[in-house]
């Protein structure tokens, strides 16, 4: 074939246009005007103007989530770079498929401490998956296609490609897709068969089985999540869901336990706790998961299947480690188990479910809605209960309000939960909404936040405003940073130290202001009016609702304490004050 | 081997000689808060730009595990080999050596330097440079000895090791 010899910035735009780009998050500046004047030039390619870096990664990981497809950022040199750094490490941590093209000063600059230069490849080292500075033109297309296919595989992450100013603006040959081909990238997919066998014959012999499943089935796919709920049917065993877990297994069903770890349920953590055979799919036995190690399911067999090796006998030990893909692995442990016509025994399961009904029977999930104030339990729920006949996605924001979220919201599908699970970054749920309502221009958007959270990207109403993205943010406003104020009440002493709002703005003005309706609730009573009318708004809408502002976030399990110490709230053991020095050092 | 017992591990690396590959292997350590008790890297295969980087590091079993995993993730990494696991090995250290003295020490270093197949590849009236190649121990051992003859600066490669027999990476 011959090369085609184009400028560097029509070879972005051309392997973009063939890596099936729709749209870009960004922000222009110097290092990439040349690139802007391409997309000026083109309408292949849709560009959303983000008002700051870190928003244009976060609304492009809300995109991938949603979609399954790769999240795609530009940002110019310097602060461009250095301010996206937060939404990379979020997008490595949650393994979300995100490419970011960063500008960079002409490479005859690089090393001179030029304006907006920054070591942009040093810098995000260790907060993507891999990087690329190109400084040869000749590498350009390969770099582009090397990067979607590095991002999008295996466990996914955040890609880096740094471009010089020179190399987009001399010539480059391009290259397709389907000449590039990596040397030693290469994933493997799938898990080895006499694994899998080994661990149906351990799950089989198993009298309290659990599966623990994460976000790495989500990432597998809708067919991985299709094959995750055939297998849970078939063995009969209950099922729990990480955080970054929500919607691979339908809520409503009666085999799922609800979420498991520090905010958990109770019947996850207990069953957790007390299983014989857990299997973990896709879960990475995160701290927030396991409690303290040295009491985690002590009495069981574990048997971990992930794409990534290094997840595997991480943080706790495990029997039997598959690598693969989830969807690959599932489905050839429902062929080895049809097989070999495997059965958990009946009366073992039918015991252990009674176990588990008795903890389900705790209830750790209710609250009581009184007259006067709102629980923010009750607003999530609310929420749920009216936008159920809708094509909904939840996007949060870091505290309180997320735990209430994903306790309190059924998810039934996957890609319709995104929250940012470990890195815990506030300010993550407009931006991210931002690209989830790009990505489905006709689905409901709701993003749960914070009176706290909100005001770390509120820059980005002024985007919301541009393209007429009609997401509905909500805001559980308790005038306090609730989950330090929580973690201040319970482990030091009530001291309340700067966790409180003490200026916050009118939320109704400011929505005005950035040309889109604010909407305040403070009575019970109005709650379901106020939703109502939230959602009939064919526009962008910040309801406010003031919150009770004492509700603590139950159960719990304290730092350093295993999963069946849970405080399961204010009615029993929680809010009184954990004594515990080794919790107290913990994050 | 006891789960918490800590060994010493010699684990090779084949990689793409590409800038900053190097610094992804160094960080890699740093941020997860491993050990590097020695570490040495050149290009080993021009035509293919592949450069092989030797690590001894230490850890309990499951740490040592990690370890490789997370080498084994690196984009630009093509293999990772245990050389402490995989069997026999041989592992190499050059060092060069300067020692300052006159008289009696200076012609005893000499002898020690002759007992341990030591060269000296510099020498002026009141110095010499030992160079010496074997394993870290007997570096150390001839480091040791020299000490109170006038050691005055030690510049060693770090370990380069292969395994016995015909196994490859």
């Amino acid at each position: 074939m011959a090369e085609r010899i184009l400028s560097g910035s029509e070879v972005v735009l051309q392997a973009l246009a063939d890596q099936g780009v729709e749209v870009v998050f960004g922000y222009p500046g110097g290092a990439v005007l040349p690139l802007y004047d391409e997309i000026f030039k083109q309408n292949r390619i849709r560009h959303v103007l983000v008002r700051h870096e870190q928003a244009a990664v976060h609304a492009a990981e809300g995109y991938a989530r949603s979609t399954g497809k790769v999240g795609v950022v530009l940002v110019t040199s310097g602060p461009g770079a250095t301010n996206a750094v937060t939404g990379l490490t979020d997008a490595l941590m949650d393994s979300i498929p995100v490419v970011c093209l960063t500008g960079q000063v002409p490479t005859h600059l690089i090393g001179n401490d030029a304006f907006q230069e920054a070591d942009t490849t040093g810098i995000t080292r260790p907060c993507t998956k891999h990087n690329y500075l190109v400084k040869n033109p000749d590498k350009l297309a390969r770099t582009m296609h090397e990067a979607f296919h590095v991002a999008s595989s295996g466990r996914p992450g955040p890609v880096v490609i740094d471009l010089p100013k020179d190399i987009l603006v001399g010539k480059a040959p391009y290259l397709e897709p389907a000449q590039v081909q990596h040397r030693t990238y290469n994933p493997v997919v799938k898990g080895d068969r006499s694994q899998i066998e080994e661990a149906m014959e351990m799950l089989a012999s198993a009298k309290k089985p659990i599966l623990y499943c994460g976000g790495g089935v989500i990432n597998s796919g809708t067919q991985a999540c299709k094959l995750l709920t055939e297998f849970t049917r078939m063995t009969g065993a209950p099922i729990t869901l990480t955080l970054m877990g929500l919607g691979a297994y339908p809520a409503s069903d009666k085999q799922y336990l609800g979420m498991v770890g520090m905010h958990g349920t109770y019947e996850s953590n207990m069953s957790m706790h007390d299983c014989d055979v857990m299997v973990a799919i896709g879960a990475r036995f995160d701290d927030r998961v396991t409690g303290n190690l040295d009491f985690f399911a002590p009495n069981s067999q574990k048997i971990q299947i992930d794409i990534d090796q290094s997840s595997i006998n991480k943080n706790v030990p495990v029997d039997i480690g598959i690598i693969g893909d989830v969807g690959h692995v599932l489905e050839d442990m429902i062929k080895v188990w049809k097989a070999k016509q495997y059965k958990i025994e009946a009366n073992a399961l039918d015991s252990w479910w009674k176990e588990i009904e008795g903890w389900r029977g705790k209830h750790c999930l209710s609250y009581k809605q009184p007259k006067d104030v709102i629980k923010p339990q009750h607003v999530i729920r609310s929420i749920h209960a009216a936008t159920r006949d809708r094509k909904t996605y939840i996007t949060t924001d870091v505290g309180q309000h997320q735990m209430w979220a994903a306790q309190h919201f059924g998810f039934e599908h996957p890609y319709e939960w995104m929250t940012s699970g470990g890195l815990g970054t506030m300010g993550y749920g407009m931006p991210a909404a931002l690209g989830v309502q790009v990505a489905h221009p006709d689905a409901t958007v709701v993003c749960f936040t914070g009176d706290a959270s909100i005001m770390m990207n509120i820059q980005e109403c002024a985007t919301m405003t541009q393209y007429r993205l009609p997401i509905k943010t909500v805001i559980l406003n308790n005038r306090y940073m609730g989950m330090v104020r929580q973690w201040q009440q319970l482990l030091h002493g009530s001291r309340y130290s700067e966790s409180y709002s003490e200026t916050l703005p009118d939320f109704v003005k400011l929505s005005e202001a950035f040309g889109f309706t604010g909407l305040t609730c403070d009575n019970p009573a109005d709650l379901d009016d106020a939703i109502k009318k939230m959602l009939e708004i064919d526009g962008p809408v910040i309801l406010d609702v003031a919150v009770d502002d004492k509700e603590n976030c139950y159960p719990m399990i304290p730092s350093g304490k295993p999963h069946n110490e849970m405080l399961l709230g204010q009615e029993t053991n929680g809010d009184e004050a954990i004594d515990s020095d080794e919790g107290m050092v913990l994050v | 081997m006891k789960e918490t017992e800590i060994s010493k591990h010699t684990i090779s690396v084949l990689v793409d000689n590409e800038s900053g590959v190097l610094a992804r292997v160094i960080g890699l350590f740093s941020g997860r808060g491993y050990n590097i008790e020695s570490l040495t890297v050149a290009e080993v295969d021009a035509d293919s730009h592949q450069s092989r980087i030797t690590v001894v590091t230490s850890g309990t079993p499951m740490v040592i595990e990690q370890i490789k995993a997370q080498l084994s993730r690196l984009v630009p990494v093509h293999k990772v080999s245990d050389l402490t696991l995989s069997g026999p090995s041989v592992e190499r250290e050059l060092a060069l050596i300067k020692v300052i003295a006159t008289g009696e020490q200076r012609v005893e270093s000499l002898r020690i330097a002759d007992i341990f197949k030591a060269r000296a590849v510099d020498a002026t009236n009141n110095s010499f440079v030992y160079e010496i190649i074997g394993s870290p121990e007997k570096i150390n051992a001839f480091i040791k000895l020299m000490e109170p003859l006038g050691l005055s600066e030690i510049s060693r490669t770090g370990v380069a090791a292969i395994s016995r027999g015909t196994l490859t990476m």
